[in-house]
């Protein structure tokens, strides 16, 4: 394993348990940035880098920003509750997270893609993903545009239903 | 001897990590290309702080200062030693971790923006196959350090600087990536330096091929100049943070260096994003004319740069402040469709290039130039239609 | 149609831009101190006290009657009249000030001591740069400091000035016609009185005089 992979993969776990143990709920929202942040630096160290800056602008840049939004705009991130950070069943959410590992271990070192050679990594540029999504994946490329075309004018309607209501 | 000129930092940096061992010279590439990039803009930066004052002040009839230094050319100096030397004040009930990282996300982004623009022939900092969408991806980053600045100094006229400021970027985001697509989509490529040479050649000899003479170009410059206002907060965009408005908005509690670094921020991202217009529409650093050639490329880019920059100072001089419910809606109802209309339009300049009977380019032209138009008529007489342009009358002044 | 606002308003600033380094009447900026702006003939800042000739003490216009004591609204003067007099511009003598300050914190520029004074001794000056570093003494001008010459005067308000030098002039011609039309009768009073002369009494004065004289013989009575 390369030592990049380790910096960033520890940076991404430390971020992550940060942004569910802190009392801060805006603190918890940014380091939640960063756990996303390290994943596309992940996808980047990959050489997907489409993916990766794709990440950064739909995730960070809009989903970090609406979890944002949310957080101020209902509960008011105001103080923290006295509630411990850990819950009292600790030990049998260890005791089941350690089985899930074991068993997700097992299964694949005992499988066929340990064994397999690694496949060359493609030599992807934008034009490549582009020819794909309009002639392999058009039809997963329509299901999503019109997935979020419904969800957009849900939330409009939502926002609309909301003021006609006052 | 032009070209060695044109090339002229690329030897230079050449022959310094020529003179280096081989092993730090990939560090030492990058430090020197970093460095290079921080000096030019922080001195662009110093600059047009004070061409901006001066500027300004002679659109409204007075002198800019010029009281440092001939013609106030020190004035960037005094400015940089009063914001260094001011106490840093830190509000008692402020979150000190955000409130001290929110500059440093501001400027991480924007800097990271400046390392895909060509500046020149060969002078890319970073050649990236997808480099729009990293330009892109680190602008929408600089909404989480707004958000910061403004949360963190539990202040609500921070908060709601903060909260009107995200709003603003997230809504005039879509027009700027929108109206960037449509070059995208006749140039071929996400990739900022091909994009440049895709403006290469010259029509009859001496018309330049860039994407701002074109119908859907010139719609699409301009519609990215407005985007492009509203992402970098100046005004008529500059709602949150607005002096006579909001004491500032979020970036009301910062004092000192932390002040003078979102003013950088701000001025960066303007930077860049005048940089970005100068790539997609304005050719680059292609000079306009053949004979023209000779000028090395790296000034034609700042030249156009500049002259952005003057755009942007004299729209600021002129035109007074939007209303943060006008400017919403001028992005969603007015630019939007104005984007996907230049989309089409792009579209239909791109397939009729096949078209070669006499006065072919004058008819595409037409075209296309019709296409956008009739929707914008149209367009402003629906959105701005219900409120006569009467002569005022006021009751009590007379 | 939309859009042609925007662009006017460019071109009105650009206009501006231009005009600011062509045109000397678009850049309306004084650079003060550097440059000052002439002084209007009406304005007024501060009550100063005229005086006639080269002596300010002996040309002070000022006959301590007090009037603009008594009606300035804020009391700001304070007078003390002199024990003796001196000749005023009509060879009146008449008394003078030995005291007369004006408190600068105090006055407010209302003009009601010129327009009461009856000997246009006091008159509004222009000057506005008076701060000084001391809060308390240094705000109390004392006569010294307020009186200035009458060619001062003339040259900020020379209409006003003008007119009361005229008017003044005027007053001491008549004067001096009247002081030379008495003098004229009193001196032809006096010839008049000289020609006009009483019987000789020089019998009288020898015969007191010579006492060896016979006196003369009384009339023989038998």
């Amino acid at each position: 394993m390369e030592l990049v992979f380790v910096i960033i993969a520890a940076l991404t776990l430390v971020s992550a348990i940060a942004a569910m143990s802190l009392r801060n709920l805006v603190h918890c929202a940014l380091w939640l940035v960063l756990a996303l942040g390290g994943l596309a630096c992940l996808y980047i160290q990959l050489s997907a880098e489409f993916v990766g800056f794709a990440q950064i602008l739909v995730y960070i840049g809009a989903v970090a920003i609406l979890i944002v939004f949310a957080i101020l705009l209902t509960r008011g991130a105001g103080v923290g509750d006295k509630s411990p950070t850990v819950s009292g069943s600790w030990i049998t959410s260890v005791c089941v997270g350690l089985l899930v590992l074991g068993s997700l271990v097992f299964s694949i070192v005992h499988s066929s893609a340990i064994t397999r050679p690694l496949p060359q990594s493609p030599d992807l540029t934008v034009k490549k993903i582009g020819d794909a999504l309009m002639t392999r994946y058009v039809l997963p490329l329509e299901v999503i545009a019109l997935l979020l075309t419904a969800a957009l004018i849900g939330a409009v309607i939502i926002a609309m239903r909301d003021e006609e209501s006052k | 001897m032009f070209e060695t000129l044109d090339q002229i930092f690329i030897l230079l940096k050449q022959g310094v990590l020529g003179l280096l061992p081989q092993g730090i010279r990939p560090l030492a590439s990058c430090l020197l290309t970093v460095s290079a990039v921080f000096s030019v803009f922080g001195l662009l930066f110093a600059v047009t702080t004070l061409v901006e004052r001066k500027a300004l002040g002679r659109i409204q009839n007075r002198l800019g200062p010029n009281r440092v230094g001939p013609f106030g050319l020190l004035q960037p100096v005094a400015d940089g030693i009063k914001m260094l030397t001011k106490e840093n004040i830190v509000p008692r009930a402020a979150d000190r971790l955000v409130h001290f990282l929110a500059p440093v996300v501001l400027i991480v982004p924007v800097a990271l923006a400046f390392s895909v623009l060509p500046y020149g022939r060969n002078m890319v900092p970073v050649e990236l196959d997808a480099g729009l969408l990293f330009f892109f991806a680190v602008g929408a980053s600089t909404e989480l350090a707004v958000f910061m600045a403004g949360w963190s100094s539990r202040n609500k006229y921070a908060l709601l600087g903060a909260m009107r400021g995200i709003a603003q970027m997230i809504s005039y985001e879509i027009p700027l990536v929108l109206s960037t697509l449509a070059v995208v989509m006749v140039a071929g490529t996400l990739s900022l330096p091909q994009i440049v040479s895709a403006q290469g050649g010259y029509l009859f000899g001496w018309i330049p091929q860039w994407h701002v003479l074109t119908p859907w170009g010139l719609a699409g410059f301009v519609l990215f100049l407005i985007a492009a206002t509203a992402e970098s907060n100046r005004a008529p965009f500059d709602l949150p943070e607005a002096e006579s408005e909001l004491v500032a908005g979020y970036f009301t509690e910062y004092s000192g260096f932390k002040f003078a670094l979102f003013f950088l921020g701000e001025y960066w991202g303007l930077f860049a994003v005048s940089g970005l217009a100068v790539t997609f529409f304005l050719g680059g650093w292609h000079a306009p004319l053949p004979m023209l050639q000779w000028v090395p490329s790296w000034l034609w880019f700042f030249g156009k740069l500049l002259f952005l920059l003057s755009l942007f100072i004299w729209v600021r001089g002129t035109v007074p402040r939007l209303r943060t419910d006008q400017l919403m809606n001028y992005a969603w109802k007015f630019l939007l469709p104005l984007t996907l209309v230049n989309l089409v339009a792009a579209a239909a300049w791109h397939y009729s290039r096949s078209w070669d009977f006499p006065a072919a380019l004058l008819w595409r032209w037409l075209a296309c130039a019709a296409i956008i138009a009739i929707p914008y008529v149209l367009l402003g007489a629906a959105l701005g239609g219900g409120r006569q342009k009467t002569q005022r009358i006021y009751r009590y002044a007379d | 149609m939309l859009g042609t606002g925007i662009i006017k308003g460019l071109a009105e600033t650009a206009r501006n831009f231009i005009g600011s380094y062509t045109d000397p009447e678009r850049l309306v900026t004084v650079e003060y101190p550097d440059q000052k702006l002439p002084a209007k003939e009406n304005a007024r800042n501060f009550p100063f006290l005229v005086f006639d000739g080269d002596d300010w003490e002996k040309g002070l216009r000022c006959v301590a009657c007090q009037i603009c004591e008594k009606e300035c609204p804020p009391q700001c003067i304070y007078i003390e009249k002199s024990k003796d007099k001196k000749p005023d511009h009509l060879g009146k003598p008449q008394f003078y000030p030995a005291i007369f300050n004006i408190d600068v914190s105090v006055c407010m520029s209302c003009q009601i001591c010129v327009e009461v004074c009856p000997f246009e001794a006091i008159k509004m000056d222009t000057a506005f740069e008076l701060s000084t570093g001391d809060r308390f003494d240094a705000l109390l001008l004392r006569k010294d400091h307020l009186a200035k010459s009458n060619d001062y005067y003339n040259s900020i308000h020379p209409t006003e000035a003008g007119e009361i030098d005229a008017r003044r002039a005027e007053e001491r011609a008549k004067a001096e016609a009247k002081a030379k039309a008495d003098a004229e009768a009193k001196a032809k009073a006096a010839a008049a009185a000289v020609t006009e002369k009483p019987p000789d009494p020089t019998a009288a004065t020898a015969q007191k005089t010579n006492p060896d004289a016979p006196s003369p013989e009384p009339p023989k009575a038998n």
